[in-house]
C-alpha cells in the first residue's frame, strides 16, 4: 500500500498556492542552495525551464538528456500557442474561467487545487517567457496578439506563428545555457537514464548511460526531477518524436513510484495517416482544418475511383448522418472514434485503408479557393510536402494519432512523487490534465512546473535533510549499475533473429487494437494476453547488432522497447479497472445514445495509482479519492 | 524504387572512415528520406551488419537533429526542407544517392553519420541569452514591439541549430546560426542590454571554436532549411564593429552579487 499525500493545502482555493508558501513551505538560504545538487533529467520545457531556475537561484543542477542539445527536446514540436488568463481581449476570462476550462476539459478527473495553481500561474509565464525574449505575435499596437482554441469561449492563447513550442523552448534553453555558461548547471548531453537509486526509501541518485560511449555512471544528488515527457511512443506511432520514451519513469516505477492513470491517453482526430508499414511517424495538422473540411468515406467497400470521380450519392458523410447537429466540428474523441469504426467498417481509403477524407472542395466553392487558401495556406503546403497531393485539387486524407499522455508518476501538490527526494514535472507527472488536456495547456503546465512551482517546492525537502549525505561510494549504487549492466547484457546475449524495431511496431499494433481509441472489456483482456506472448519472444528472438562500449542506437532502441512491453501492460491493465468513460478513456460498454463517454462519478472519482510489486507479480490498484468542493461534478457537454 | 547508397562510414571519432556501397529494391516513393534509412538499418541488422548511427528525433522538420549531406548539399536537393521532410519520391528509380555527415573540423564525427555540435551550445553560452532570473516580470504589453520588428525577430529565431549552414559552408563559418540568435535578441527591447556585448562574445567564442570566416558564398542561406537570411549576418557584422569600436569596459565581475 503506497502512501499517498498529496499535501493539498488547506485554503480557500483561490488562496491556495499563496497559502501553501507562506504556511507551509521552507526555505533553503542563499549560502545554503550550493550545497545541495539536484539532478534533472530531460530539458524540454519543463526540465530546462526548472533546471535553469533552480541554477539561478545557486542550486548545484546537474541536468540530463539524450539528444545531443537540450535545445532538441520534444516540446519543440508544439504548434499551436500557450493559454494564460490575461483577459487582454477583455472577454471576461479569469484565472477562475481557466481553471473551470481545464477541469472540465479533463473530464474531473484532476486535482482541483493544483488545476487551479496553473490557471494562476498561467499569466506570470507569459511575462517570463517575454523576458527572454520569446518573440510572440504582437498587434499593430504592438501589444500582444491572442487566437482562440478548442474547447474554450475566450480568446486566451499567446503564439509565435505555428511554431511557439520551439519559441518557448529556446527561451528556456537560453536560460539554461546562461546558467551552464555562469558553472551552476553541469549538462549531460547524450546521456540517459537507466535506473533511479534509492536507498531506504528515498531517492538518492540515478545511473546513466553515455550513449557515445556505452560507460554506465552514477549520479548522487540531494533530489532528482524527472522532467522526462510522455509515452505515447508506447503505440509506435504517435506524433511524438523517435526518442520520447517511458524508461525513466518506468524505472521509478519500479523503484516504487507510483503510476498514475496510466491509461489516459489523448488521441487527436487529424493526422496525416500512416502511407505504409514503414511509416516511421505520425505528423499532426491543425484540427481548425474540420472548420472548413467535410469528413467522408465512400459508401462501397470496394469503391477504386478517384475521391473527385465518386458522385454524392456513392458518398458516405458519416458524421453528418450520424450527428446531424454537430457534424464534422463534434468533439475530437467522437472524431476520432468515428474514423476509426468506419475504417474499420472496410471504407477506409489510401494506401493502408486507414484513412478517411477530408474535403474542401464545397468550402472552395462557396467562398473561393483565396479565401480557403488564405486561411490554411501553411497547412495546406505542409500535407503536400508530406503526401504530394494538393488539398485543392483532390481531399486530404486524416486518420487519428496518438498524441499526448496524461498519466504519469504520481506527485503531490510539491510535485514530489511517493519516494521521498523524487520530483516529476511537466507531461512525466499526472497531475493537471485530468482524462483530457485541452489545446494549449501542456506549455503552460511545463513552465508552471518549472520555472514557479519546483523552485520553490523543492526547497521544503531539502531544508529539512543533511546536504550531501550520501555519495556514490554506497554500494547500492553499484547494485544499481550492475544491474543496468545486466540488463543491456541480457538484451545483447539474446541473439535472435528480429530487431527491436520490429518488436516495436508490434508491440504498436496490439495498443492500437486493444488499448486505443475505444476499449472493451475483452479487447482488453485479449491485448493482456499477447503483450506477455510478445515480451516472451522479444526475449527468445532479438537481435541486436554492435557492442555496449559505443554508440549503439539499436540498443538504446532495444531497452526502450524493453520497458513498453511491461509498461503497455500495464496500461490495459489500468484501462480495464477503470470501468467507467471519462474524456479520452472510452469503454464502449459505457456511452450515452448519442455516443459521448458516460462517468460513473461514484465509484471512479478517484485516481488509480499502480504500485510495482515485483517481476511477474500484478501491480497493486492505490486510490487517491478526489474532491469536488471549488467546482462541483458537472456532465461534460460541449452542446449547448 | 531501386536505390544504390554510398554511406559513409567511421566506427568512432577515431576511425578514417570510408564510403560503403548499399543497393536498397523495396524502397516506395512515400517514404520520407529517413524511413528509407530505416529500411536500410532494419535490412542490415537482419543481415548481421551493424546498421548506419544517424541523428533523428522529432521527424518533423522543427527539432535541428537530422544531418545528412545527401549528394553534396546540406538537407538534400529541396530548398527549405530538412533531411527527415525529403522524400523519396524527390529521388529517382535507380538513383545513385551519397550520404556523408556535416564536414567541418568544428563538429568532429562520432560515428558514421553521427557528428559533434555541442559548438553551437558553446557559442549561445557566449552571451546567447538574455540575464534573467526566473520569478515576477513586468507586463509585456508595458514595452510595445512593433509588429514588423517581432516578426523580424522571429524570423531569425526560427532558426533550428541543426549546422546545415557550417556544413554548405566552403569555410565552415558558423556566422548564420550566431547572427540568427544574436540578431534574434538584438531587434527586441530586451535584448538592448547586452547587444554589444553579446555580439563580441559570440563571435569570439565561434572563432575560437574552430568554425571559419565567413565570405559571402551565401551557401549557408541556400541549404538553410529555415530560409534564414545573410541580411542577419550584415546585422552581426555592424553590431560587432560598433563593439569593437569602443574601449571595452568590463564590470560584468564588480555588478554580480556578492
Amino acid at each position: 500500500m503506497l502512501t499517498l499525500d498529496s499535501k493539498i493545502p488547506v485554503a480557500p482555493i483561490e488562496d491556495a498556492w499563496t497559502y501553501h508558501k507562506n504556511n507551509n513551505l521552507r526555505l533553503v538560504g542563499p549560502k545554503n542552495r550550493p550545497k545541495f545538487k539536484v539532478i534533472v533529467v530531460g530539458s524540454g520545457l519543463a526540465g530546462a525551464s526548472a533546471a535553469a531556475s533552480m541554477g539561478a537561484m545557486g542550486y548545484n543542477v546537474e541536468c540530463f538528456c539524450f539528444q545531443d542539445s537540450p535545445r532538441r527536446a520534444h516540446s519543440i514540436a508544439a504548434q499551436g500557442g500557450i493559454n494564460a488568463s490575461k483577459n487582454y481581449r477583455n472577454d471576461g476570462d479569469s484565472t477562475w474561467r481557466l481553471f473551470y476550462d481545464t477541469q472540465k476539459g479533463g473530464d474531473y478527473r484532476a486535482r482541483e487545487q493544483n488545476v487551479y495553481r496553473l490557471a494562476e500561474l498561467s499569466t506570470s509565464i507569459i511575462d517570463q517567457a517575454v523576458s527572454q525574449g520569446v518573440p510572440f505575435a504582437r498587434e499593430y499596437g504592438g501589444k500582444l496578439a491572442n487566437r482562440s482554441f478548442g474547447g474554450v469561449l475566450v480568446e486566451r492563447t499567446f503564439y509565435c506563428r505555428g511554431e511557439t513550442g520551439q519559441q518557448l523552448l529556446l527561451g528556456a534553453y537560453s536560460a539554461l545555457e546562461e546558467q551552464i555558461a555562469g558553472k551552476k548547471v553541469k549538462m549531460h548531453t547524450r546521456h540517459e537514464m537507466l535506473d533511479l537509486v534509492v536507498v531506504d526509501g528515498r531517492s538518492r541518485g540515478i545511473v546513466v548511460r553515455n550513449l557515445e560511449t556505452g560507460e554506465i555512471t552514477s549520479h548522487a544528488a540531494d533530489a532528482v526531477v524527472l522532467a522526462t515527457g510522455g509515452y505515447g511512443n508506447v503505440f509506435y506511432l504517435s506524433t511524438n518524436a523517435k526518442g520520447c520514451n517511458v524508461t525513466a519513469n518506468f524505472r521509478a516505477y519500479r523503484k516504487g513510484a507510483g503510476f498514475a492513470n496510466p491509461c489516459f491517453t489523448q488521441i487527436h482526430p487529424t493526422s496525416i495517416p500512416a502511407s505504409g508499414d514503414y511509416q516511421s511517424k505520425l505528423t499532426l495538422m491543425s484540427e481548425s482544418l474540420r472548420n472548413d473540411g467535410r469528413i467522408w468515406v465512400p459508401r462501397n467497400a470496394d469503391e477504386n475511383r478517384a475521391p473527385r470521380d465518386i458522385p454524392e450519392e456513392d458518398r458516405f458523410y458519416y458524421l453528418e448522418e450520424r450527428y446531424p447537429r454537430f457534424g464534422n466540428l463534434v468533439p475530437r474523441d467522437v472524431a476520432a472514434r468515428n474514423a476509426k469504426d468506419v475504417c474499420d467498417q472496410g471504407l477506409g481509403v489510401g494506401p493502408t485503408g486507414y484513412g478517411v477524407y477530408l474535403d474542401f472542395a464545397a468550402a472552395i466553392r462557396e467562398k473561393g479557393i483565396d479565401a480557403v487558401k488564405s486561411k490554411y495556406a501553411n497547412l495546406f503546403e505542409m500535407y503536400q510536402r508530406i503526401t504530394d497531393d494538393d488539398p485543392v485539387e483532390t481531399p486530404m486524407r486524416i486518420y487519428p494519432a496518438v498524441h499526448y499522455t496524461m498519466g504519469g508518476l504520481w506527485v503531490d501538490y510539491n510535485l514530489m512523487t511517493n519516494v521521498p527526494g523524487l520530483y516529476a514535472i511537466g507531461e512525466s507527472n499526472f497531475a493537471d490534465h485530468g482524462a483530457n488536456r485541452l489545446g494549449a495547456s501542456s506549455l503552460m503546465q511545463c513552465l508552471a512546473d518549472g520555472y514557479f512551482i519546483i523552485p520553490v517546492t523543492i526547497g521544503d525537502f531539502l531544508s529539512r535533510h543533511e546536504a550531501g549525505e550520501i555519495t556514490t561510494d554506497h554500494p547500492a549504487f553499484k547494485e544499481t549499475e550492475t544491474a543496468v549492466k545486466d540488463r543491456l547484457s541480457k538484451l545483447l546475449a539474446v541473439k535472435g533473429t528480429r530487431s527491436a524495431q520490429s518488436f516495436h511496431r508490434e508491440l504498436g499494433k496490439i495498443m492500437w487494437e486493444h488499448c486505443g481509441i475505444s476499449r472493451n472489456k475483452e479487447s482488453l483482456e485479449e491485448g493482456l494476453r499477447k503483450i506477455p506472448a510478445l515480451r516472451e519472444e522479444f526475449w527468445r528472438d532479438l537481435k541486436l547488432p554492435g557492442n555496449p562500449a559505443e554508440l549503439n542506437q539499436s540498443l538504446e532502441h532495444a531497452g526502450r522497447v524493453l520497458d513498453f512491453l511491461d509498461f503497455g501492460e500495464l496500461m490495459c491493465r489500468d484501462a480495464l479497472l477503470r470501468d467507467e468513460s471519462c474524456g479520452c478513456h472510452f469503454r464502449e460498454e459505457h456511452q450515452t445514445p448519442e455516443g459521448e463517454a458516460e462517468r460513473n462519478d461514484k465509484d471512479y472519482a478517484f485516481v488509480s495509482v499502480f504500485e510495482y510489486k515485483g517481476e511477474g507479480t500484478q501491480p497493486e490498484l492505490n486510490k487517491e479519492p478526489l474532491s469536488f468542493d471549488a467546482l462541483p461534478l458537472a456532465a461534460r457537454n460541449y452542446k449547448t | 524504387m531501386r536505390i544504390k547508397l554510398h554511406v559513409w562510414r567511421q566506427s568512432s571519432r577515431s576511425d578514417k572512415g570510408r564510403m560503403e556501397m548499399y543497393e536498397l529494391d523495396n524502397v516506395v516513393e512515400d517514404m520520407s528520406f529517413l524511413e528509407m534509412m530505416d529500411t536500410l538499418n532494419e535490412k542490415l541488422t537482419v543481415e548481421g551488419k551493424e546498421p548506419v548511427a544517424f541523428d533523428h528525433d522529432c521527424r518533423e522538420g522543427v527539432c535541428g537533429m537530422c544531418s545528412m549531406v545527401i549528394n553534396g548539399e546540406a538537407h538534400g536537393p529541396k530548398s527549405e526542407t530538412t533531411t527527415c521532410q525529403l522524400y523519396m519520391r524527390h529521388f529517382d528509380d535507380g538513383a545513385e544517392i551519397f550520404i556523408e555527415p556535416w564536414r567541418a573540423s568544428a563538429f568532429p564525427v562520432v560515428r558514421d553519420l553521427v557528428v559533434d555540435r555541442s559548438a553551437f551550445d558553446r557559442i549561445i553560452q557566449a552571451g546567447g541569452y538574455v540575464s534573467n532570473h526566473s520569478g515576477p516580470k513586468p507586463d509585456p504589453n508595458s514595452i510595445p514591439i512593433e509588429p514588423n520588428v517581432a516578426e523580424t525577430a522571429l524570423d531569425a529565431a526560427t532558426c533550428i541549430g541543426c549546422g546545415a549552414c557550417v556544413a554548405a559552408c566552403p569555410n565552415g563559418s558558423a556566422m548564420l546560426f550566431t547572427s540568427a540568435k544574436a540578431s534574434h535578441l538584438g531587434l527586441l527591447p530586451q535584448g538592448q542590454p547586452e547587444r554589444f556585448d553579446r555580439a563580441k562574445s559570440m563571435v569570439s567564442q565561434m572563432e575560437s571554436e574552430g568554425f571559419g570566416s565567413c565570405r559571402n558564398y551565401a551557401e549557408c542561406e541556400a541549404q538553410c532549411p529555415k530560409g534564414i537570411s545573410i541580411a542577419f549576418i550584415g546585422r552581426l557584422n555592424s553590431d560587432f564593429l560598433k563593439a569593437s569600436l569602443v574601449e571595452p569596459i568590463d564590470r560584468r565581475g564588480d555588478m554580480k552579487a556578492q
